[in-house]
């Protein structure tokens, strides 16, 4: 019997935000659900580390994250696909 | 950041946070993430926050450890500590993962007929007594040896000299410290007659200009180097990194500039050249704190066993130093250097220019050479000849690997030559330390034996019989392993391991005793910049581990020196801090008192009249200045630094047809050393889970290599197969290849060569030639 598992992604990013709009992206990104963002003393980059339960979670906020205004560029870097 | 890993999951959250931190790294070399070691730490319950120095480099950063149920379950930067200002390294954060890995040694373990079999530590500490005593009584007690650590504490390096050179009577100890730091201390003793950088990192806030000299500080001094971006961003201070090889700290410097190996002497004095004969000479400063010396030449680089060699100082002219520096004008010395004539001049200007406060700083590069002592005092020709040292933001200043590299190996003195206060070839340095270990001074020898590299040729060739290693991994760290390792492994050696974890090191011992992790006991540390650090004991050590220093007592104790060692176990740290204290009595050297420690984060020395001194030898900061003038180098009998001549002369060993390639190794931002400790935190493993060859691109295309690809390196000592590297993490020159060497299992020290400067005997591990194959 095939067993169908769930993927619950676990990704990292750099997140690099627009001149000077550095807090206002940490303050948006922080607001979402499944994100955690680690600030950098540099204050030109941060790491977001993004943990949903399902691929079309995942999905959903990345579409979410990308609206974002005071964002310049998401990098992924790593990605897990764990399962339930 | 959260120490515990309770799942899976949280385990790849940490993976994933720790490679975008890693890649964040290379773009923005020495970037920190002070916000990660917050973040999900508990802001109430049970969590205790307890200050100490971080375990690993030898910057000293303060930390604080949580703690709770007798677990330490977080770390983050202590924001009262003047070094690091709350920020961490992707090492301290998850230095306490270290301590529950599931092979720690927790029980002593003797070897009984070819296995390993549990003994009770009573036992185990016996059996070693017994030794010891017996091969002294047999073979003499130059026949056993200790090897210590510049990551033992003030205490345990202070026990193990007073066991050795004042209860035996031998001057057989040496420690892992001649590696990394011993021609730091013989340029410092040669030209100030002082060991120690005279400034602090706070010359970090004052310079304008930061020149580094070989040394990857994004990767190896990241906090520091951190500061430093913070200064170019507040300030628009300018980094130069001068260097042999591409590093992440050569992108994020304003300029790189690199060298031929072996030739920043040439530079050096080339730099030296251009500010004479500029006119940027402050010859007020020259005339009235500088003497000037030339040395032997041709000094060799003890390759064979029992090399000797003194130096003979002879006073000379500053015409005869001007003279001498014409070999070195910058068209002459870029021929032999591949440094263009204007990169030259262009650092010469930095040193020569008035109005500019400089910084030079290094470790390894200038330190594992062949002429270490040498480079170690061209540097320092460069800031006296203008004046710029012993000032804020303007200093020569050599960083240490190690975090009590000074505290210990260097202040307490755990080299065969020194004793807390002093030399054992001095009379009165012996008199003064046999005093207060109250033992007849004909017991400390006046002749210093065996430094690292010799002494482990010595355990090879059976000289020494009996040798007792603490805190170290020699049998990875040392150059030419291989035959140290043969050596070890001979019939008739009993070797004696303590340590946390085993090693290649305790593989082959006789006997291996458990020892306690940094938090898991008392200590104090002594940092780069004079700072003297203390922590208390924060959780209990597992099973029958047991303090370095105390091993140390129980054994002298079982020797017969129970007089001697009369500490308690509960406070010995305490009281042989107190003991120590003593040696350094006086306004050039003394250190803080226990209280104070134990209330703030470190205290720089020498510590007069309940303050610490930033800047030595400058009278405006310095209470031991008493010349009556504005600086007094003290070290010196005249108050007068030396200016040294001192030629360049090629390394041991240099490329050739047969081995085209030279051969760097050091260290990568993920692991400390050789991996014991690091390489046991899984998120610091799986960033950088082995070792590698760096190749330039043009050299491997020329073999067919690619990344990823096995590649065999190759010397006229030993071959290790690791994985291409090609535009990766660093970038050597063409004819160059790099390695670190953290990872036992790709021993890049099987194919290192043993030479080293012949006046501080710290190996070369920066340049040897080799040739490489495709696998």
């Amino acid at each position: 019997m095939l067993l169908l598992t769930k993927t619950m992604p676990i990704k990292s990013y750099l997140v690099h935000p627009h001149k000077g709009k550095y807090d206002e992206l940490l303050t948006e990104l922080s607001s979402i659900s499944f994100c955690e963002v680690i600030q950098s003393e540099n204050k030109e980059i941060a790491v977001l580390i993004t943990d949903t339960n399902s691929d079309q979670e995942d999905k959903n906020m990345q579409i979410r994250i990308n609206s974002i205004k005071s964002l310049k560029m998401l990098s992924l870097v790593s990605g897990f696909e764990t399962h339930q | 950041m959260i120490k515990k890993i309770s799942s899976r999951r949280d385990f790849l959250k940490k993976m994933a946070a720790t490679a975008a931190m890693t890649a964040a790294a290379t773009l923005f070399p020495g970037i920190i993430f002070a916000e990660e070691q917050l973040r999900g730490i508990k802001s109430s319950g049970n969590l205790k926050w307890t200050k100490a120095p971080c375990r690993f480099c030898g910057v000293g950063c303060g930390i604080l450890v949580g703690t709770e149920n007798g677990k330490a379950v977080a770390v983050k930067g202590d924001p009262n500590s003047s070094v690091n200002k709350g920020l961490c390294c992707v090492k301290g954060y998850h230095q306490t993962i270290c301590i529950d890995a599931k092979d720690r040694l927790t029980k002593a373990l003797v070897k009984k007929n070819g296995v390993y079999v549990e003994t009770p530590m009573a036992e185990a500490l016996d059996i070693v007594a017994s030794k010891m005593k017996e091969t002294i009584e047999k073979y003499g007690k130059d026949s056993v040896a200790m090897y210590t650590s510049g990551q033992s504490t003030i205490p345990e390096g202070y026990v193990a000299s007073k066991f050795m050179k004042g209860a035996i009577g031998t001057n057989n100890l040496d420690c892992n410290a001649r590696l990394c730091m011993a021609s730091a201390v013989t340029g410092f003793l040669t030209s100030f007659g002082a060991d120690e950088p005279m400034g602090c990192y706070e010359d970090i806030d004052h310079a304008d200009v930061f020149i580094t000299w070989g040394n990857n500080m994004a990767e190896m001094h990241p906090v520091l180097f951190s500061r430093m971006l913070d200064q170019r961003l507040k300030r628009g201070v300018k980094i130069i990194d001068f260097a042999t090889r591409t590093t992440r700290s050569s992108m994020a410097s304003d300029k790189s500039i690199l060298f031929h190996p072996q030739t920043d002497l040439a530079v050096a004095n080339a730099i030296a050249y251009e500010i004479i004969n500029n006119g940027w000479v402050n010859k007020d400063f020259v005339k009235e704190y500088c003497n000037f010396n030339k040395g032997l030449t041709n000094i060799g680089y003890g390759t064979e066993d029992k090399f000797k060699f003194k130096d003979k100082a002879t006073k000379i002219s500053f015409e005869e130093y001007k003279a001498f520096l014409n070999d070195y004008t910058p068209e002459k010395v870029s021929k032999i250097s591949g440094v263009s004539v204007k990169d030259i001049k262009y650092m010469a200007n930095f040193y020569g220019d008035p109005n500019k406060k400089v910084v030079s700083y290094w470790c390894m590069g200038m330190n594992q050479h062949t002429r270490g002592t040498w480079i170690n005092n061209l540097v320092y020709n460069i800031h006296l000849l203008t004046g710029k040292i012993s000032q804020p933001g303007n200093g020569p200043f050599s960083l240490t690997g190690q975090p009590s590299a000074c505290g210990t190996a260097r202040e307490v003195g755990t080299f065969t030559h020194k004793l807390p206060h002093g030399v054992v070839m001095n009379e009165k340095h012996r008199e003064h330390a046999a005093k207060i270990w109250k033992v007849p001074v004909e017991n400390i020898p006046s002749k210093p034996t065996y430094h690292a590299t010799e002494m482990w040729r010595a355990v090879d060739r059976g000289d020494i019989k009996f040798i007792w290693t603490q805190v170290t991994n020699p049998l990875v760290s040392l150059p030419k392993v291989g035959r140290y390792t043969d050596g070890a492994k001979k019939e008739g050696r009993f070797i004696v391991v303590s340590d946390v974890f085993p090693t290649p090191t305790s593989d082959v011992a006789d006997v291996i005793l458990p020892a306690a992790w940094h938090i898991e006991k008392n200590g104090l540390y002594g940092n780069s910049e004079r700072r003297t650090q203390h922590w208390s004991k924060m959780v209990e050590p597992p099973g029958e581990a047991m303090a370095d220093a105390w091993q140390t007592i129980e054994v002298a104790r079982r020797m017969g020196f129970e007089e001697l060692f009369p500490y308690s176990k509960e406070n010995h740290e305490e009281e042989i801090y107190n003991e120590y204290r003593l040696h350094h009595k006086g306004k050039k050297h003394n250190m803080a008192p226990l209280e104070v420690l134990k209330s703030q984060s470190g205290a720089l020395w020498p510590y007069v009249d309940g303050k610490e001194t930033k800047w030595r030898y400058n009278a405006k900061y310095d209470p031991a200045c008493d010349n009556g003038k504005d600086f007094h180098f003290y070290g010196k009998k005249d108050g007068k630094a030396i200016i040294w001549q001192r030629p360049y002369e090629p390394a041991a060993e240099s490329p050739d047809n047969e081995y085209p390639f030279w051969l760097n190794t050091g260290r990568v931002i993920e692991h400390w050393h050789t991996g014991s400790m690091t390489r046991r935190i899984p998120v610091l493993h799986q960033a950088m889970p082995h070792a590698y060859v760096e190749l330039h691109p043009d050299d491997a295309k020329k073999y067919g290599i690619s990344n990823g690809q096995k590649v065999k390196v190759i010397s006229r000592r030993g071959t290790t197969i690791l994985p291409a590297s090609i535009n990766e993490r660093g970038l050597p020159t063409k004819g160059q290849v790099f390695v670190p060497f953290f990872d036992e299992n790709m021993m890049i020290n099987d194919v290192t060569l043993d030479a080293f400067c012949p006046i501080s005997k710290e190996p070369d591990y920066k340049k040897c030639a080799v040739k490489i194959e495709k696998v």
